[in-house]
């Protein structure tokens, strides 16, 4: 672009932040020292925000003049390269996620940031099998959480049932609920699917606040037993019959803390493999099938019926494993950790990693949950911030950080598909 | 007709008052056809005629009003198409292709094809469980899966586009991996929808041959198709539909020749339908 329509293009974004921020930021109504309201203008900020996306969209549009930069779902340079890193990225990540605990100046707060990162990845990758193989849009993927988390911790409560009893039962009982809410909407397609699931993650929120009797309502349950090292209770007395005594170690409350970051990185991996494994199978070539083209997998003999459901239950039963150990990790489960913007985040963690895409979704959780932690110093920019960064995301990579599907099997060589391909599924 | 010269044995698909109404229009009004086993059987008339209609009634995507569709099979009683839900008609040997090509794009070729043998494959592994856990046949069924897969690719000429994607294949190219696609399924009975369709005639003249393979590789062929040169070159047996009803079913010369044809084709009025 010449500077001249460059210069133009600026005022006119710097014109429409004007007339954004003026409002926004420029008139603040402030309590005065008597108690009344009065209106600040702060006419000064106002000039510094036009004049930074004066300055930002200058720069850009002479930079996107130059390079050429365009919006692509292709193997632009960037996969390219991320696709030679890609066999060093993910064990890389991988490795690093393993020896996170033992890294010196890794203390208590980062385990923590560690874990709620690993359980959005988990949740993720679980949603990754509904949403991104078979392509069914899911809004309430929350629910299977909820579901786990109230198995273990309902099943705890009412008949003391340990942790690695309860997390297959969690499981299993998710699963079901998948199918539940699989059999109604297998007719459903897009829009009409996104909204059933939607009102199902609201329903069984409704239905935990309001049963009283069985969940506690809004007050939740308290009181969740932690897990134990395969029997072993985590306990500052040292005692023989604990995991500090067993092991011969000083009492520590960080050894509870190391165990639930693993607890919670080997079932993510565990749905990471499951995924990975069934994704050159029979079963998850049939869901991408779904995805591209429903009409034309009848045509071949596949069920339809069973496939999407079966795609509904596995994702359901890694939410459920996710709501086990996110109810023994917090030792509370209250409706309110189940609201819609969990679906959400799940959802834009996929959505933004790439559909069908592992490393994609893990570096996308990691990314937004981790990110989110990270800019706490920035109060209330941090939104904004976060904000923009998806913008640019969808900007550059409308569909994804990894954009391209690789193919599950090859004669030669494996290439990677072009996003604008691969179909992103009807519903 | 020379229906009453053959033995009823060699009959693969016998549709009987097959009748489609959609509200008030009837699409399809009692038609009665054989298509016979190791022959190609085309299915041809005017724009409108209702010939889809009757394919995607035979291909269980739309529900007869009324009448019957079987499948023979040798030694077993008929299978009532009608009755069954879409993918086990593909099950039960009735394997389709697409007027508007329906491959899935995102996919290989080769996965396309492997998706096609998706039932054998999924009993081998276990239901997913085995396989996922490392237990089952599963690999060698794989191997097997591809290696036909293969075959069907070198039979249609895409060999060296196994590893590309659908969507990117030429126009012509996706319509052999369709036929193909169809083909992995190891149907009795092969049912396309305007398989030459766009082709130039150089790739018809391949398609016409890749259809007499098919046929001599044993299975049955149902076709719907415009290009007059190709069904007259390659079909056994033609059947005629006109407004949903069928005006003829004969040997395509006899077809040619068949007055009431010619007047369908070229809407002159028919002189024993302007009598009654």
């Amino acid at each position: 672009m010449i500077p001249a329509a460059a210069l133009r293009d600026a005022g006119l974004a710097a014109l429409v932040a004007l007339g954004l921020f003026a409002p926004l930021v420029g008139l603040r109504t402030d309590v005065s020292p008597t108690g009344g309201l009065f209106l600040r203008t702060r006419w000064a900020d106002v000039a510094i925000v036009c004049g930074i996306v004066f300055l930002g969209r200058l720069v850009l549009s002479l930079w996107l003049g130059q390079r050429g930069l365009r919006p692509s779902t292709g193997p632009g340079p960037w996969t390219a390269r991320l696709e030679r890193a890609g066999a060093f990225v993910a064990p890389v990540l991988l490795g690093l996620a393993v020896v996170l605990p033992f890294i010196p100046g890794i203390g208590r707060y980062e385990l923590d940031i560690g874990i709620l990162v690993l359980t959005y990845v988990m949740l993720g990758w679980g949603l990754n099998i509904v949403v991104g193989l078979a392509g069914l849009l899911d809004l309430g993927y929350v629910a299977f959480y909820a579901i786990g988390a109230y198995s273990y911790a309902l099943l705890a409560q009412y008949f003391g049932l340990s942790f690695w009893v309860c997390l297959p039962l969690a499981g299993i009982l998710a699963a079901f609920w998948g199918v539940l809410l699989g059999f109604p909407v297998l007719r459903l397609r897009g829009d009409y699917l996104a909204i059933v699931t939607l009102a199902f993650g609201e329903i069984i929120r409704v239905v935990l606040i309001n049963w009283v009797g069985l969940t506690g309502g809004p007050n939740g349950i308290g009181g969740i037993p932690r897990p134990s090292f395969f029997g072993l209770p985590f306990s500052m007395e040292g005692g023989p019959g604990t995991f500090a005594g067993f092991f011969g170690l000083e009492p520590s409350p960080t050894h509870r803390v190391i165990f639930l970051y693993y607890l919670i990185l080997g079932l993510a991996l565990l749905t990471n493999w499951v995924t990975i494994r069934l994704r050159r199978q029979p079963l998850g070539r049939a869901w991408e099938a779904l995805r591209e083209d429903e009409i034309a997998c009848r045509a071949l003999g596949i069920n339809v019926t069973t496939t999407k459901l079966s795609a509904f239950a596995l994702g359901a039963m890694f939410g459920g494993f996710a709501g086990a150990f996110f109810a023994t990790r917090q030792a509370f489960v209250s409706p309110e950790s189940f609201t819609f913007i969990e679906s959400a985040i799940i959802l834009a963690i996929v959505v933004l990693g790439g559909l069908g895409s592992q490393v994609g979704v893990a570096i996308a959780a990691l990314v937004m949950i981790g990110g989110f932690e990270l800019f706490r110093d920035l109060d209330e920019w941090r939104m904004l911030v976060f904000g923009g960064a998806m913008v640019a995301i969808m900007v550059l990579r409308p569909r994804g950080l990894v954009g391209t599907r690789t193919p599950t099997v090859a004669l030669g060589k494996k290439r990677a598909i072009s996003g604008d391909l691969v179909s992103e599924g009807h519903g | 007709m020379r229906d009453g010269d053959r033995p009823r044995r060699d009959m693969i698909l016998e549709v009987a008052g097959l009748t489609m109404r959609f509200g008030g229009l009837v699409a399809v009004d009692t038609v009665s056809f054989t298509a016979m086993r190791g022959e190609i059987t085309a299915l041809i008339g005017p724009n409108g005629a209702g010939k889809t209609t009757v394919f995607n009634c035979i291909t269980g995507f739309y529900r007869p009003s009324d009448g019957a569709i079987r499948l023979h099979v040798p030694g077993a009683l008929p299978v009532e198409l009608h009755a069954l839900a879409g993918h086990n008609i593909a099950r039960a040997g009735v394997a389709r292709s697409f007027q508007n090509i329906r491959l899935f794009p995102g996919m290989t070729a080769l996965e396309n094809l492997l998706i096609a043998q998706h039932n054998t494959l999924m009993a081998a592994s276990g239901w997913g469980i085995g396989a996922v856990l490392g237990l089952s046949r599963y690999p060698r069924a794989e191997r097997e899966a591809i290696e036909k897969a293969r075959r069907w690719l070198d039979a249609t000429r895409l060999l060296e586009r196994a590893d590309d994607p659908a969507g990117s294949l030429p126009y012509g190219a996706q319509r052999r991996l369709e036929i193909a696609r169809a083909m992995c399924t190891e149907p009795s009975l092969l049912c396309l929808d305007e398989p030459a369709a766009g082709l130039n005639p150089r790739e018809s003249d391949e398609l016409a041959r890749l259809l007499l393979e098919i046929r001599a590789g044993g299975t049955s062929i149902l076709l719907i198709e415009h290009d007059m040169g190709v069904v007259m070159r390659i079909s056994d047996r033609v059947v005629v539909l006109d407004h949903g009803k069928l005006i003829a079913a004969d040997a395509p010369a006899a077809v040619r020749a068949d007055p009431r044809v010619i007047a369908a084709y070229l809407g002159v009025d028919d002189p024993e339908e302007t009598a009654a």
